[in-house]
C-alpha cells in the first residue's frame, strides 16, 4: 500500500463529520434499493440479472460486430461516431470542433468517463469554459474536487460547505437551504445552456441496433445539455454498447433501483442523431466519441473482461463496508469503491496502487447487488495474484515469501509446529513491523491455554 | 480514422474475432407484457404519478379536461405543443395559450419565458406513472423541459402497463425520431444532503390528465 492511500484513509476514518455523512447517504440508498427490489415489488429480479449478464457478456465478446453496427446506425440519422484512444484524441477532437463553428462556451452533463480523462481541465487550458451543470458535479467544480461516488457525487459536502463554496465563489449570499442554493445554481446554470454552443454528456447505453445514446438522470441537465445547443457530443466508453433497444426494458429496470431506488430515473433519454428535418428543436449536429482509455487492456482476459459490464449504479459502493468507512476520495482514481477496485488497476496497470485490490473483506456485498453480475470478490483475487507476481518479478516481496516459507516448512514438521504453538502461548507479542501495524486497529485473539494436541494427549 | 481501425483491430486480436465475422447468437429478447385491463391502468397511472409527487385529474371528456386545464393555466403564461389532440380538446384555442410554434429560436424564446409548458404524450407507462415524449413538428422537446411547471394530456388509450409494452409497440424508436424521452416525475436532485429538492433544471411541477 502506498503511502498517499494510507495516509487519505486514515484522514478520512479520523474526521468524524465526513463519517457520519458517508454512512448516513450510503445508507439511505442501500435501503432504498432494497426495498425497491423487494420480492413483492420486483418477482423477477433474479431472471433480469440473469438476462443483464447474458447481455453484456454477449455485446462485450461480439464488440466489433457491434461498435461498427451502431457507428453504421448513427451515421444513417446523420451524426457522426469518433473513435479516440485517449484523453488527448477527445480533447483534440473537441477542441477542433469548437474552433471550427467559433464554440466558447461548453455546458456539460455528469459523465464518469469524460472524469476518467479530465476533460474540463483539458478545454479549459485551451481557452473554453466547459461548465458542469449537474448540481453535485457543479459544486464540484466550483470546489476542484473530483466526484466522492459515482452516482451522488458531492456526498461529502454538507448544505455549509455549499453554501461557502457558492459565497465564495459565486459571490452570492451565503444561504444554506437546500431549495434555495438549488435556485441559485439553477439561475446561473440555465443562462449558461441557453449560451452555450456545445453541449457534452455521457452515455448510460449506446444501443447497436438503433444507432441511439441512451442518458438517464433526475435533475433535467442532460436533456438541457443534448437539445439546447447547436452541438451534442455524447462521449462513452466502448463497453457501453447493448444490441438492441428492446433490451433496454431489461437494464432501465435494473439500473435506477440499484442506484437510487426509483423505478426509473426521472429522464431517461433516446437519442439518436440531430434533429430530422421536420421536427422543430434538437441539435443540428450530433456526435457520439467511442473512448478507448485503457478497455481494450482488459479484454484478453475472459474472467476479468466481466469488469467491462459494469452499468455504473454504484450499488456496489453503497453496500461496501469498506467503501462506507474510508469513502471516495481514499481510492486513487476517478472510480471508488469495490468497482473502482478491480477497475483501476486494470485500466491503470497493477503497480499504480498494489494496495488497492488488498483493500477489501472480501465478504461478497458487491457482488450479491451487482445487477450485471460482476464476480468482484473473484476479479479482486485475481487481481492480487497480480500484484504479487508483480512484486516477485520486482523482487519486491523477499520479507514475505521468506515468511510463507518458514510458514510451509512449520506446517509439515510436526516438532517445529508444537514449538510454535507453544511460543504462541507463552511469549509475549512482539508489536513491531507488520504484526504493530495490524495490532494498532484490531486487538489479536486470545491465545488458548492448552493446545488441542494437549487436550488430545490426555484423553 | 486511424484510430477507429486501431481500436476495432485491438478488439477484434482481443475476443478472437476477425472483421466482418458474424456475430454469435445474441441471448432471445426478453419483453414480457402482462395481461391487464384498460381501467386498472388510468388507476395505477394516477395513483404513481400523485406518488411521485405529481398532480393528477381523470377528465371524462376533452371538454372537461379543457376546463380544468383553463383553470390551472388562469393568470399564467402558456404555451402548447402542437399536438393535435390538445387542439381537439380546444386547449390549444385557450385564451392565453400560445401555441403553432415550428421555428426553433421563437420556441427557445418563448419556453424560456413561459410559466406552464402544456403538451399530449406519444404514451404513458401505467407502472411506473412516466409520460414518453417522441420529438416530432407536434411535440417539440423543450416544452417539457424549459418552463417550471408541465401540463401532459393524455387520451386513455395511450396509456400501456410499462416498459415492455412500449418497446413492443415501438421497438426501434429511432425509425420514428431523433430523441424519445420518458418522463417520471418532476425534475429533482438529492445531490446536498440527500434532501430531495424538485425542479432543479426540469420543471419543478408535473400535471396528468387522462382524458376519456
Amino acid at each position: 500500500m502506498s503511502a498517499g492511500f494510507d495516509k487519505k484513509i486514515h484522514q478520512t476514518l479520523a474526521d468524524a463529520n465526513l463519517q457520519l455523512a458517508i454512512y448516513t447517504a450510503t445508507g439511505r440508498l442501500k435501503d432504498k434499493r432494497s426495498e425497491s427490489f423487494a420480492a413483492a415489488a420486483m418477482p423477477d429480479y433474479q431472471e433480469l440479472r440473469t438476462q443483464a449478464n447474458a447481455l453484456k457478456k454477449h455485446a462485450i465478446e461480439n464488440l466489433d460486430h457491434y461498435l461498427e453496427e451502431f457507428e453504421r446506425n448513427v451515421e444513417s440519422h446523420g451524426g457522426k461516431v469518433v473513435y479516440c484512444k485517449d484523453g488527448t484524441e477527445v480533447s483534440d477532437f473537441v477542441l477542433g470542433l469548437a474552433k471550427e463553428r467559433g464554440a466558447r462556451l461548453i455546458v456539460k452533463s455528469k459523465s464518469m468517463t469524460t472524469e476518467e480523462v479530465d476533460l474540463n481541465e483539458r478545454l479549459e487550458h485551451h481557452g473554453l469554459e466547459s461548465v458542469e451543470t449537474d448540481l453535485g458535479e457543479y459544486i464540484l467544480q466550483l470546489a476542484q474536487e473530483r466526484p466522492y461516488h459515482i452516482v451522488a457525487p458531492a456526498l461529502h459536502k454538507t448544505r455549509f460547505d455549499v453554501a461557502g463554496i457558492f459565497e465564495k465563489q459565486l459571490h452570492v449570499a451565503y444561504e444554506t437551504e437546500p431549495e434555495k442554493l438549488s435556485q441559485i445554481a439553477r439561475g446561473v446554470l440555465r443562462q449558461k445552456f441557453l449560451d452555450a454552443g456545445i453541449g457534452i454528456t455521457g452515455a448510460n447505453f449506446l444501443v447497436a441496433d438503433s444507432g441511439a445514446v441512451v442518458i438517464v438522470e433526475n435533475e433535467g441537465n442532460a436533456r438541457l445539455t443534448s437539445t439546447a445547443p447547436k452541438i451534442h457530443i455524447a462521449i462513452a466508453g466502448i463497453e457501453k454498447i447493448i444490441p438492441r433497444a428492446q433490451d433496454l426494458a431489461v437494464f432501465l429496470k435494473l439500473l435506477a433501483r440499484s442506484a437510487t431506488g426509483q423505478a426509473l430515473s426521472v429522464y431517461t433519454s433516446f437519442l439518436s442523431g440531430p434533429r430530422r428535418t421536420d421536427e422543430i428543436d434538437g441539435p443540428d449536429e450530433f456526435y457520439v466519441v467511442l473512448l478507448d482509455n485503457g478497455r481494450t487492456r482488459l479484454l484478453p482476459d475472459r474472467a476479468k473482461r466481466q469488469s467491462l459490464y459494469c452499468i455504473r449504479c454504484a450499488a456496489c459502493l453503497n453496500t461496501c463496508p469498506v467503501y462506507r468507512k474510508i469513502g471516495g476520495h481514499s481510492f486513487p482514481w476517478v472510480y471508488s469503491g469495490p468497482i473502482g477496485a478491480i477497475i483501476t488497476p486494470q485500466f491503470m496497470g497493477v503497480s499504480h496502487e498494489p494496495g488497492l485490490p488488498f483493500a477489501s473483506s472480501l465478504c461478497g456485498a458487491c457482488a450479491e447487488v451487482c445487477p450485471v453480475k460482476i464476480d468482484i470478490p473473484q476479479v479482486l483475487l485475481d487481481l492480487r495474484s497480480e500484484v504479487k507476481k508483480s512484486e516477485t518479478r520486482e523482487k519486491k516481496n523477499r520479507l514475505e515469501k521468506f515468511g510463507y516459507r518458514v510458514f510451509a516448512w512449520m506446517m509439515t514438521h510436526p516438532r517445529a509446529y508444537a514449538w510454535a504453538g507453544w511460543m504462541a502461548r507463552h511469549a509475549p507479542v512482539v508489536k513491531v513491523g507488520p504484526v504493530r501495524a495490524w495490532t494498532s486497529q484490531r486487538d489479536l485473539p486470545p491465545m488458548p491455554r492448552q493446545s488441542f494436541r494437549d487436550i488430545w494427549s490426555r484423553r | 480514422m486511424m484510430s477507429r481501425e486501431h481500436i476495432l483491430h485491438r478488439v477484434r486480436t482481443a475476443i478472437g474475432r476477425s472483421a466482418g465475422q458474424a456475430p454469435g447468437a445474441a441471448p432471445p429478447v426478453r419483453i414480457r407484457v402482462p395481461a391487464g385491463d384498460s381501467s386498472a391502468r388510468v388507476g395505477a397511472m394516477l395513483a404513481r404519478v400523485e406518488a411521485l409527487a405529481g398532480k393528477t385529474y381523470h377528465a371524462d371528456t376533452p371538454e372537461d379536461a379543457c376546463a380544468f386545464v383553463a383553470a390551472a393555466i388562469a393568470g399564467k403564461s402558456a404555451l402548447a405543443s402542437n399536438a393535435p389532440f390538445l387542439a381537439e380538446c380546444g386547449i390549444a384555442q385557450l385564451p392565453g395559450v400560445r401555441t403553432g410554434i415550428i421555428d426553433r429560436e421563437e420556441l427557445r424564446e418563448c419556453c424560456a419565458t413561459s410559466n406552464i409548458g402544456i403538451t399530449s404524450a406519444d404514451y404513458a407507462l401505467a407502472d411506473t406513472g412516466t409520460l414518453v415524449m417522441l420529438s416530432s413538428p407536434r411535440e417539440a422537446r423543450l416544452i417539457s423541459l424549459l418552463p417550471p411547471a408541465h401540463i401532459a394530456v393524455v387520451p386513455r388509450e395511450r396509456i400501456l402497463s410499462g416498459l415492455d409494452e412500449l418497446f413492443t409497440v415501438l421497438p426501434n424508436p429511432a425509425g420514428q425520431t431523433s430523441s424519445m424521452v420518458l418522463i417520471t416525475g418532476p425534475s429533482r436532485t438529492a445531490d446536498i444532503e440527500q434532501i430531495l429538492v424538485r425542479g432543479v433544471h426540469g420543471p419543478g411541477e408535473i400535471t396528468v390528465v387522462v382524458v376519456g
